[in-house]
């Protein structure tokens, strides 16, 4: 059972606006927030089910911070390879981690999608940076043996 | 560092600009008859209901309308100004549509009748009975008033027993008493 929306920006709204907050400044984080917030109102009659509500904004969230990022990048600019490197797109990397325990691919999306670090997955989670720490690096664990 | 209260509003009208709600919903404090919650559809007006607690609704409203429930204040404004020219007396007839989606087909049908009974009259429950084709079912009918989902809107208040006694309502026997008056339906 998918709870009301109104239920559900309750519970996330100031936590997923703190979050905005601390990446991007609290001028964007006003829009990132509306933006986030309208995604997940887009997306919510096809979700399946009620659990992992709040990695699922949070991965919204991230994904505005990481679009933003791009917006800003001046045109004409060389790419900067390290970042880019560093911030696999969401699609590239959403369909490898497709098969894993929500957690675990929540994990590895946000340390290896966005660049988040342990603390602030903690935070997205709603457990503790060594949590976070210990569902990447079982979630990474997985998709190797699933490679092998 | 929370949501200011300017930013949330934005977001709630900016949800209800882009038609992305099953439902809006608002509350209206301090009317005639106390404070009463209000929800509406792409259809019109889904709920009254002089219990404003939203927490009360929000589940049921989700089942039968779709998850996407928010408070939002505009698009409930229409609602809100006919309730206020009804409740000023310059208002006989509501023109916002019942949307009365998850009510049981015979509710529906009661409801239905219950729609034609006109301002500053009454009927009966038995009338309202025989009219959906049971004269027996008056107590059917009474309970079908009382789970009404559209109060005021969809005029229960103007259903009273044989005897000429207001026998019950919803919302408690003095708010049908006022909205009786109101009407000019009783001294």
């Amino acid at each position: 059972m998918i709870p009301p929306f109104e239920t559900f920006y309750e519970t996330h709204r100031d936590e997923v606006y703190r979050f905005l907050g601390r990446r991007l400044g609290r001028q964007s984080a006003e829009d990132a927030f509306q933006e986030t917030f309208l995604r997940a109102l887009r997306a919510y009659p096809r979700l399946e089910h009620g659990e992992h509500l709040r990695a699922w904004v949070f991965t919204i969230a991230s994904r505005i911070i990481v679009d933003d990022a791009r917006r800003r990048k001046p045109e004409g600019e060389l790419p900067e390879l390290a970042v880019e490197d560093g911030l696999p797109a969401f699609e590239d990397l959403a369909p490898l981690t497709d098969d894993l325990p929500p957690k675990e691919r929540a994990a590895v999306v946000l340390r290896y999608g966005y660049d988040l670090d342990y603390a602030e997955i903690g935070a997205a989670l709603g457990s503790t940076e060594s949590a976070a720490r210990q569902a990447a690096s079982a979630g990474v664990r997985r998709l190797r043996k699933e490679q092998q | 560092m929370t949501v200011s209260p300017s930013l949330d509003e934005r977001f709630r009208a900016a949800a209800a600009a882009a038609e992305l709600l099953d439902v809006a919903y608002d509350v209206l404090p301090d009317t005639p008859v106390g404070t009463l919650l209000v929800g509406v559809t792409d259809r019109g007006v889904c709920r009254i209901s002089f219990d404003p607690e939203p927490e009360h609704h929000l589940e049921l409203l989700a089942r039968i309308f779709g998850p996407r429930v928010l408070r939002s204040s505009k698009p409930v404004d229409r609602v809100r100004r006919e309730l206020d020219e009804y409740f000023e007396g310059r208002r006989q007839h509501f023109d916002v549509e019942p949307d009365v989606r998850g009510v049981p087909e015979y509710y529906r049908r009661v409801l239905d009748e219950l729609a034609r009974v006109e301002y500053g009259t009454t009927t009966t429950y038995g009338t309202l009975a025989a009219l959906t084709g049971n004269p027996r079912a008056a107590r059917a009918v009474g309970t079908v008033m009382n789970r009404n989902p559209i109060p005021i809107v969809l005029p229960c208040h103007r259903v009273i027993g044989a005897s000429g006694s207001l026998t019950g309502y919803g919302g408690g026997l003095d708010r049908k008493e006022h909205l009786l008056r109101l009407e000019g339906a009783i001294l």
